[in-house]
């Protein structure tokens, strides 16, 4: 975005303060991990402030000033608690270095409208500032996981090793452990025949039921969207207990079967959901014109009608693909030790704490998951560039 | 149907290409489309019906189904309905004898634990009171048996009963019958001058027989009669039964057993079941037994809101053995707290994402789908591992030194666990309907309050705010029905005190077994959730559903 805003300096009294002010903050947390707090404060807010004052208006130039403070910062680091504490001292110096020229050349006032009274400012900084801490707090846990799956203890917590990038302290026995150990390889081997079929299942009905419902005259069909919709809005516990006692009766209980359909059943309103959604966008007389020259229903859906919905019915597809992926509650109860699958593996491994094989898993299931998210919003813009395409 | 001759358009309807009118061949196109459009719809619909509506319309049939009391104690069902629950005084003598005959076919055919502990729910100690009686009751009716075949040989042979008993046909057929042939036992037929004769004899030894030939499988011919088939015979022969006139195989033995009987010992059945245990003299047990003797019973409903069902009809537990009401209130609490703190969190970034450029809130819309697409068993455990004792979060603030090391944070298998992960996992299903809704909220209306001489906070509250309502009910109502259904994440990191009415329902199906009690608190939970559901579509509409963006 183009600045909004002419840009001038600022005086010194304005930044030279507000840097201060952060540097305080910042020497609270390295003070009181230190064991002295108020020293911390105190010395933050003149240390950095000075820096500011000697970088702004000594030597003036950003870029060399930053690197140094950068360096500066990372050395006492080090000092002060080992390798970790250099990386923050690193950070800390790479950020000051920047918000003090931020500040002191006004360029934090350029992408804001140029009405604003400084409190405006101000609290539009604060409202991103607490945006970012709200989806630092959504990522984290993914983030976390990641690296302690290498961890070479089997522990669930950061080792001193690990923290000071010790080689020592990584390892990737816990992938060993999982592509070797057998009650890991049957819970893949499980999921991956379950969710296939089951997508499948879905799909195919899924997708016929969504042409249906989209036709212009369809009877009772707030009920009928109800019903379809259902299994997702019933809490997972409720379907499980049902089908349990159900299937039970009917001896689909603990088969591969069972599980399957019930898998199908919890997958198809994402199907009808996406592929209906796409068939609201469907021009019907590219279909007329099909028949107009001759197509018969069959070369019409398959030819004409199916390439265009196809973005659409791959992402319900994979809706309901990681649903039954991911599904452990009714696995768990409608399935037996037969069909152990992977969550229901790692929620066994997480009641009794058995192993970071856990972690290592779940990483490869965040890499999963990125390459599908991955896949439907490619999908998802193809299928808004075919829709433009098509006449209105 | 029109006359096909009037083809000109001036006078009469207006006609199709086939000579039909117009209007009924439009109805006809209108018609098929329609059948058209449901025939593409039904595989979809049968199959959920069946894998899916008919499982919930089992449970909801558990909920209130209760035949296992009436199909286990018949006859002593039958006979309590006249009995005066009231009172202090346990049920007459028959109903007692009318038990010993329900309990020894239970028995044999093993139904009476399964019993005891559908009873057990209800009244405690009513299960080991079963398998206690059911033990012993074999020893009651023997009396009989000892006296008969003290009188007579004849009556300890199985054989001898079959030839008194049985058709001459079916007893050919019996005895022709091979084990090793694998193929089904010939039905017992009674003889008709011995049904007509001996009533309760014939429908015990059909009993015996049945049990002996079906749910055995051992061969007839060589199994001796049940206790129980001796107490009906004296039963039939002190009532009177005509035996003289009886001239078939066995005659003479039953005369002389007929003449016998009047000298024979009895058994007070009464004394013999409070010997087993005084709980049969007391009428708790027999109250309990006849509460729940109808086919269908509210009990399980009123367990699952802390209530019994007592002769005068329902009443609260004792406050001390209350506990799914203060479950219930909790589940609500905390799905409210959760619901809370996601609208805290994602109005904000909802707000940032519909007001920054597209390619920057598209970056960042990646940070809020991410977790939304990560699966929920990696999400629970990485909040495990964070909220841990020895956990990251605890070592960064010891670290930190906002906490002492010997004091870290109880973050885990409590409310507050559950609380903190159950929100992250729920954060995405708000944001979303936010966005979707903020994002057709023209920027300019808050510029233009603001030029008329609105604070920031005004421009917000009465501009803003008011517009962004329906998401926050769509993203609301969505979180609600999500969370108060959730199992998985309360279970990991929940505890004792964090847990879910779910958490209760999964503990009645598969470590209590108590289903009856698991589908009540299931069709409750059911009911919150279809009607939250139904205020959904009111508000939303299910077909404005949007995944992902």
């Amino acid at each position: 975005m183009a600045a909004l805003t002419p840009i001038s300096r600022t005086p010194v009294s304005f930044y030279v303060p507000v840097v201060a002010a952060a540097g305080a903050v910042a020497g609270l947390f390295v003070g009181t991990a230190q064991g002295a707090s108020l020293l911390g404060v105190v010395l933050g807010a003149v240390l950095l402030a000075a820096a500011a004052f000697v970088m702004t208006q000594i030597i003036k130039v950003e870029s060399p000033s930053r690197w140094g403070l950068v360096v500066i910062l990372a050395i006492v680091g080090f000092f002060l608690g080992g390798i970790p504490a250099m990386i923050i001292g690193g950070a800390f110096g790479w950020f000051f270095g920047w918000f003090s020229f931020w500040l002191y050349e006004g360029r934090y006032r350029a992408r804001v409208a140029p009405y604003l009274t400084p409190g405006q400012v101000l609290w539009h900084f604060t409202f991103r500032v607490i945006c970012g801490a709200i989806l630092v707090f959504l990522i984290t846990p993914i983030l976390v996981v990641m690296p302690l799956s290498f961890n070479a203890e089997d522990f669930f917590t950061f080792t001193p090793e690990m923290l000071r990038f010790d080689p020592e302290g990584y390892s990737l026995k816990h992938y060993r452990d999982f592509l070797t150990n057998s009650d890991w390889q049957n819970a893949l081997k499980n999921s991956v025949q379950i969710a296939p079929m089951a997508t499948l299942l879905s799909v195919s009905f899924g997708t016929l039921a969504a042409i249906g419902l989209s036709q212009p005259h369809v009877p009772f069909r707030r009920a009928i969207m109800a019903i379809l919709i259902s299994p997702m809005i019933v809490p997972l516990i409720i379907s499980a207990a049902g089908m349990y006692f159900f299937y039970s009766r009917i001896g689909l209980q603990g088969t591969y079967i069972g599980v399957v359909l019930a898998h199908a059943a919890l997958g198809i309103p994402f199907v009808i959901i996406t592929v209906t959604a796409t068939l609201v966008g469907f021009d019907n007389s590219l279909t007329r014109a099909a028949a107009n020259m001759g197509a018969g229903p069959v070369t019409t859906f398959f030819r004409v009608q199916m390439p265009l919905i196809l973005p659409g019915v791959i992402s319900g597809g994979l809706f309901a693909f990681i649903t039954s992926f991911d599904e452990v509650v009714v696995v768990l109860f409608v399935g037996s030790a037969g069909q152990k699958t992977l969550p229901w593996q790692m929620f066994t491994g997480l009641r009794e704490q058995i192993s970071p094989t856990i972690l290592a898993v779940a990483t490869i299931l965040v890499v999963v998951s990125i390459a599908l998210l991955t896949v439907v919003e490619v999908l998802r813009r193809r299928s808004e560039r075919l829709r433009g395409m098509s006449p209105a | 149907m029109t006359d096909n001759t009037a083809n000109t358009a001036s006078d009469g309807p207006m006609l199709a290409a086939d000579g039909t009118t117009l209007k009924s061949s439009l109805n006809r196109a209108l018609r098929r489309q329609k059948l058209r459009a449901l025939m593409l719809i039904a595989p979809l619909l049968i199959f959920v019906l069946l894998t899916f509506i008919a499982p919930i319309a089992d449970m909801l049939f558990r909920s209130v189904e209760n035949q296992i009391v009436s199909e286990t104690l018949p006859r002593t069902t039958a006979a309590l309905a006249d009995w005066d629950a009231t009172g202090d005084t346990a049920p007459p003598e028959p109903v007692f004898k009318d038990l010993y005959e329900d309990m020894f076919i239970a028995k044999e055919r093993k139904l009476h634990t399964r019993l005891g502990s559908r009873l057990n729910y209800e009244l405690t100690g009513v299960s080991s009171l079963f398998r206690k009686s059911g033990r012993k009751v074999e020893d009651m009716g023997e009396v009989y048996q000892d006296q008969f075949e003290d009188l007579n040989k004849f009556w300890k042979k199985g054989e001898n009963w079959n030839v008194l008993m049985g058709t001459s046909s079916w007893l050919a057929a019996q005895n022709a019958w091979d084990k090793a042939s694998k193929t089904a036992q010939p039905t017992l037929e009674i003889k008709p001058e011995i049904a007509a004769l001996l009533p309760q004899t014939a429908q015990m030894f059909t009993l015996f027989a049945e049990f002996v030939q079906v749910d055995e499988n051992d061969n007839l011919a060589k199994e001796d009669p049940w206790a129980i088939v001796y107490s009906a015979l004296y039963d039939d022969l002190t009532a009177g039964a005509n035996v003289a006139g009886y001239s078939g195989e066995g005659a003479a033995e039953l005369q002389e057993a007929a003449a016998a009987v009047s000298s024979f010992e009895t058994v007070d059945f009464t004394a013999a079941f409070t010997k087993i245990d005084k709980d049969w003299a007391s009428v708790d047990v027999w109250r309990t037994l006849q509460v729940y003797s109808p086919e269908f019973t509210a009990g399980y409903f009123l367990n699952a809101v802390d209530m019994q069902k007592t002769i005068d009809g329902p009443e609260m537990r004792p406050e001390n053995e209350q506990l799914y009401l203060k479950l219930f209130v909790r589940t609500l609490f905390m799905s409210l707290v959760i619901t809370g703190s996601c609208i805290l969190l994602g109005y904000p970034v909802g707000f940032i994402l519909a007001n920054l450029p597209a390619r920057t809130a598209n970056l960042l819309m990646i940070l809020v789908l991410l977790p939304f697409w990560t699966s929920l068993l990696v999400r629970t455990s990485a909040w495990k591992v964070m909220l841990q004792q020895q956990g990251v979060v605890n070592d960064t603030l010891v670290w930190l030194g906002v906490v002492a090391d010997d004091s870290r944070l109880a973050l885990i298998n409590n409310q507050t666990g559950t609380i903190i992960a159950m929100t992250h996992i729920l954060l995405p299903f708000m944001i979303l309907p936010l966005y979707s809704v903020m994002k057709t909220i023209p920027p300019s209306y808050l510029r233009a309050a603001k030029s008329l001489g609105a604070t920031n906070w005004t421009a917000f509250w009465r501009v803003y705010f008011p517009q962004s309502v329906p998401g926050i009910g769509a993203g609301s109502i969505l979180v609600f029905i999500l969370s108060i259904g959730y199992y998985i994440t309360p279970e990991i990191v929940g505890g004792t005190t964090g847990t879910f009415i779910s958490n209760r329902i999964a503990y009645h199906i598969s470590s209590s077994l108590n289903w009856g009690l698991a589908a009540a608190l299931g069709a409750i939970l059911l009911a919150v959730v279809l009607g939250l559901y139904w205020a959904y579509d009111r508000i939303v509409g299910i077909d404005n559903v949007k995944l992902g963006g």
